[in-house]
């Protein structure tokens, strides 16, 4: 039967036939239908569908990373011998603000979050996520204001004050143009993305899971994004607000980071730690998600300590925004303060070390399966330790004071944001592929990108902390021989291309087998959580039939005999969804989700050119609100065949 | 949990939802929670925004600098307007959980009518504060603060007029009245937020009890 025709009968039907039996059933096939993004060009732009945004969200990062990677190996070059040519100190400022600008903003935090949106809806059981259509505003406003920096970096305005842009140095004063304007731009553009995804997965969490998965019951990666998106309502503001103040200050004159006129540069630094060191476990925290799934998995075991897991989760959320003053440890801030952050600092260990020894009481008591997403996982361990220790060494202020503004700071944040998360990230991109793509990824080949990229990070980072406490400085272009820097630089930099080479590698392997991999089947690993249980790739609306979930594991603990295993009842060509309890799960009520539309896309062009030009001049802000304005209105106004859809499975409460 | 009316085999039972409402009000609802998740985002820049008005006062010698505190008038007559507002708001709120048409069209009337008188008293309040954005950074704290609130003001004011146009010519569900529900929900932080800022921006310039 042709689409053509299905739609034909459905049309018969209206909103009378109900989701039924899963397997290839003439209802199962209308709601692929029904779920399935428009075909065509402006389909294209119309696709509202959640997996479809997450892999263009997850490709657009990958991207970004890959830009990023590129940045940073230019800059190991210049450092790879003392006085260097290669680039210049100008070019150098841009790239290394780049660099940082990218790998934050552009790639660790956004891809978590586009990981989530993936797989959040098939991890609780849902067709869709809570708001489809701002989820797709999300991504398209993310791609325009990651654009617009590179944009402006290829014309030779790329940001070059640090991607901290600390004032005054990013101020009118001592960054006159328009380099810092767009880097302001790009980060309140980015943020309002993060900030709404974050209200998408949250909504989805609460109130899209399926009946019985209780929060009790609710995959740990699941908690890590809901823990995380909480963070982001509470932690993105403060650099929106300070990155408006500072293009405010830029562009209209205002004065509040101007000390010659009551403004106070420090209130920058507290603003943009109170959201940058909470960021650090935006990108952590999904990481921890994703070792609770695969750990599971391979141990062929449910977690240990699931509650505590929990937990742990929320207290590293909480922890986390008492610790912004330990970047300022050499600032005149008072002694007191600084004692206090010291403690928070060290606090925070204590959740993190809980979660770690539920894990490893999680492998010991189970059989070990070394597949590569569990050397990712365990690299995470060895990497991630070496950070802490140095993350532990930083949070105490003589230590700190003595290797301020040292490669020992690069060389332990990359520590813990590569170990926390890009190698939980790669071990979490073979785990999920088979899903994702329908076929495995290679297992030599991936063996062989994850042993270049443990040896190359290790070669490329573990020397700066030599350097950092030989005393060589961040943010230098170039050194001096002699200073006996340059074997450590070398090395160093023969790691970063080593490291590169295993991300390369995992790229290859990735197209290869998208055509060549094994076939998986719906869940390769035997593993326990929803989304293993529907076909690999999942199909348009995820769940034929939307299951009930009787236990933590729904796979390893199926329906006892007698309850419900699947919902039934849903319209199948309407885009009609379950709503359920906050806390139970139970079900609430149904509800359509928004049918493809190309208004998120309009809009998030409109508020682009909004963004840019407000670089400008301030009344772009004004002229540029109305076609914005136009385009919400548009969006937000009903069809009147959703309208009689709506009105047909009308039921009043 | 409920099982489906018919009795079935293990593999054959289901849970039935059909007969459940299509659309609730409050906590129940999506809506509510992505509402309840901007009011967070907002508060948060609010909270942060008067943060920042207090590290810069802590910071200065003088307060307001070099500029007299606003005048109150106009701020005080705001306040009021925006709290007689919420009448009407929870009418329009009460009736549209009622389904209650035309109360609705009423009472999101007669708010409106209110959000557009105080954004026009707003516009005296920026002509009374006695300082410019760019006279220091007094003048920049006070100015982003009322700023940030008008912006909230402007995009509720869009925002109920689109739906009270939409509730007078259609075409409507009752997914709509739950619109109209979330929007009466977010007016009242909108007003609530503006109690704390007028204190800080009104009465924060003046001088203290020693």
């Amino acid at each position: 039967m042709t689409h053509a025709t299905l739609e034909a009968s459905m049309a018969a039907d209206r909103v009378r036939m109900k989701d039924g039996p899963p397997a290839g059933s003439r209802e199962a096939r209308a709601l692929d239908v029904t779920w399935d993004d428009p075909p065509g060009l402006l389909g294209w732009f119309c696709a509202i569908n959640h997996k479809t945004i997450a892999k263009r969200f997850i490709v657009t990062t990958l991207g970004f990373f890959a830009a990023g990677g590129l940045i940073a190996a230019v800059m190991r070059m210049q450092l790879s011998r003392p006085e260097n040519t290669l680039v210049g100190p100008d070019m150098y400022n841009q790239l290394f603000t780049m660099h940082g600008t990218t790998m934050m903003f552009l790639f660790a935090v956004p891809v978590m979050q586009a990981v989530a949106i993936y797989l959040v809806p098939l991890m609780v059981g849902s067709r869709t996520v809570a708001f489809p259509r701002m989820n797709a505003f999300a991504y398209w406003i993310f791609l325009f204001g990651g654009l617009m920096l590179y944009a402006a970096f290829f014309v030779n305005s790329g940001p070059d004050a640090g991607w901290f842009a600390y004032v005054p140095l990013a101020g009118p004063d001592y960054s006159p143009g328009k380099r810092v304007d767009f880097w302001a731009q790009m980060i309140t553009f980015t943020e309002l993305s993060g900030l709404i995804e974050a209200i998408v997965i949250i909504a989805t969490v609460f109130k899209m899971r399926a009946p019985g998965m209780t929060l009790n019951r609710m995959p740990l990666l699941v908690w890590s994004n809901l823990v995380t998106s909480f963070m982001v309502l509470f932690a993105m503001p403060a650099v929106m607000l300070a990155s408006t103040a500072l293009i405010l200050d830029r562009l209209v004159g205002t004065h509040f980071y101007n000390p010659a006129e009551g403004g106070d540069p420090l209130l920058w630094q507290h603003l943009f730690w109170f959201f940058g060191h909470p960021e650090v476990y935006l990108i952590f925290i999904p990481g921890l998600g994703f070792l609770s799934s695969v750990i599971p998995t391979f141990s062929r075991r449910p977690i240990y300590g699931y509650t505590a897991m929990v937990l742990s989760l929320v207290a590293t959320g909480f922890l986390a925004f008492g610790l912004w003053v330990h970047h300022m440890f050499a600032t005149n801030l008072p002694e007191l303060g600084k004692a206090f952050f010291t403690a928070m600092s060290m606090l925070i260990a204590i959740p993190s070390a809980l979660q770690i020894f539920c894990w490893i009481a999680t492998m010991w008591t189970g059989r070990l399966n070394l597949k590569t997403p569990m050397l990712f996982v365990l690299a995470f361990f060895f990497i991630l330790v070496l950070g802490g220790l140095t993350g532990l060494m930083l949070g105490a202020v003589p230590l700190d004071l003595q290797v301020h503004d040292t490669y020992f700071v690069v060389a332990h944040l990359h520590y813990v944001l590569i170990g926390g998360a890009v190698f939980p990230l790669f071990g979490a991109f073979y785990y999920w592929y088979p899903k994702i793509k329908g076929r495995m990824m290679g297992e030599a080949l991936g063996k062989a990108s994850f042993w270049l990229m443990f040896i190359g990070f290790n070669a490329a980072f573990f020397p700066m902390h030599w350097l950092g406490l030989h005393g060589m400085p961040r943010r230098v272009y170039t050194y001096q021989a002699g200073m006996g820097w340059d074997g450590m630089n070398l090395l160093s930099t023969l790691g970063a291309f080593t490291f590169a080479a295993g991300v390369f590698l995992s790229l290859v392997n990735a197209v290869a087998s998208a055509r060549r991999g094994a076939v998986a089947g719906a869940d390769p690993w035997g593993a326990g959580t929803l989304e293993w249980s529907i076909a690999s790739p999942p199909p348009p609306c995820n769940f034929h039939a939307i299951p009930t979930v009787h236990g933590r594991d729904p796979l390893w603990q199926p329906a006892p005999g007698g309850a419900p295993a699947r919902v039934s009842g849903l319209a199948v060509n309407v885009r009609e969804v379950l709503v359920t309890s906050v806390i139970d799960a139970l079900p609430d009520h149904r509800m359509t989700s928004p049918n493809p539309s190309p208004w998120p896309f309009l809009t998030a062009l409109a508020t682009t050119v909004l963004f840019i030009g407000s670089i400008f001049t301030p009344w772009a802000v004004v002229w540029a609100a109305i076609p914005a304005t136009i385009a919400t209105i548009l969006w937000f106004w009903p069809k009147h065949k959703d309208n009689s859809e709506d009105l047909a499975l009308e039921k009043a409460p | 949990m409920t099982t489906a009316a018919t009795p079935a085999s293990r593999s054959d039972a289901t849970l039935d939802v059909s007969g459940l409402p299509s659309f609730r009000f409050s906590h129940h609802s999506p809506m509510w929670w992505g509402t309840l998740g901007m009011i967070a985002i907002e508060g948060t820049v609010f909270a942060l925004a008067i943060a920042s008005y207090f590290y810069l006062r802590m910071h200065s010698n003088t307060w307001p600098m070099f500029a007299l505190p606003p005048d109150l008038f106009w701020g005080t007559l705001n306040t009021a307007v925006m709290l007689g507002s919420l009448v009407p708001n929870q009418l329009a709120k009460s009736a549209s959980e009622r389904l209650d048409l035309p109360a609705v069209r009423l009472w999101l009337s007669v708010a409106l009518v209110f959000a557009f008188l105080f954004l026009g008293v707003r516009v005296m309040e920026f002509a009374s504060l006695n300082v410019r954005w760019d006279s220091n950074a007094y003048g920049s704290i006070v100015w982003t603060l009322l700023g940030l609130h008008t912006t909230h003001l402007i995009t509720d004011t869009i925002d109920t007029t689109v739906l009270d146009v939409l509730f007078f010519t259609g075409p409507l569900d009752g997914r709509r009245f739950v619109d109209v529900s979330e929007n009466c929900f977010y007016w009242y932080f909108v007003v609530g937020s503006w109690l704390p800022i007028y204190l800080v921006i009104y009465w924060g310039a003046r001088p203290w009890p020693s």
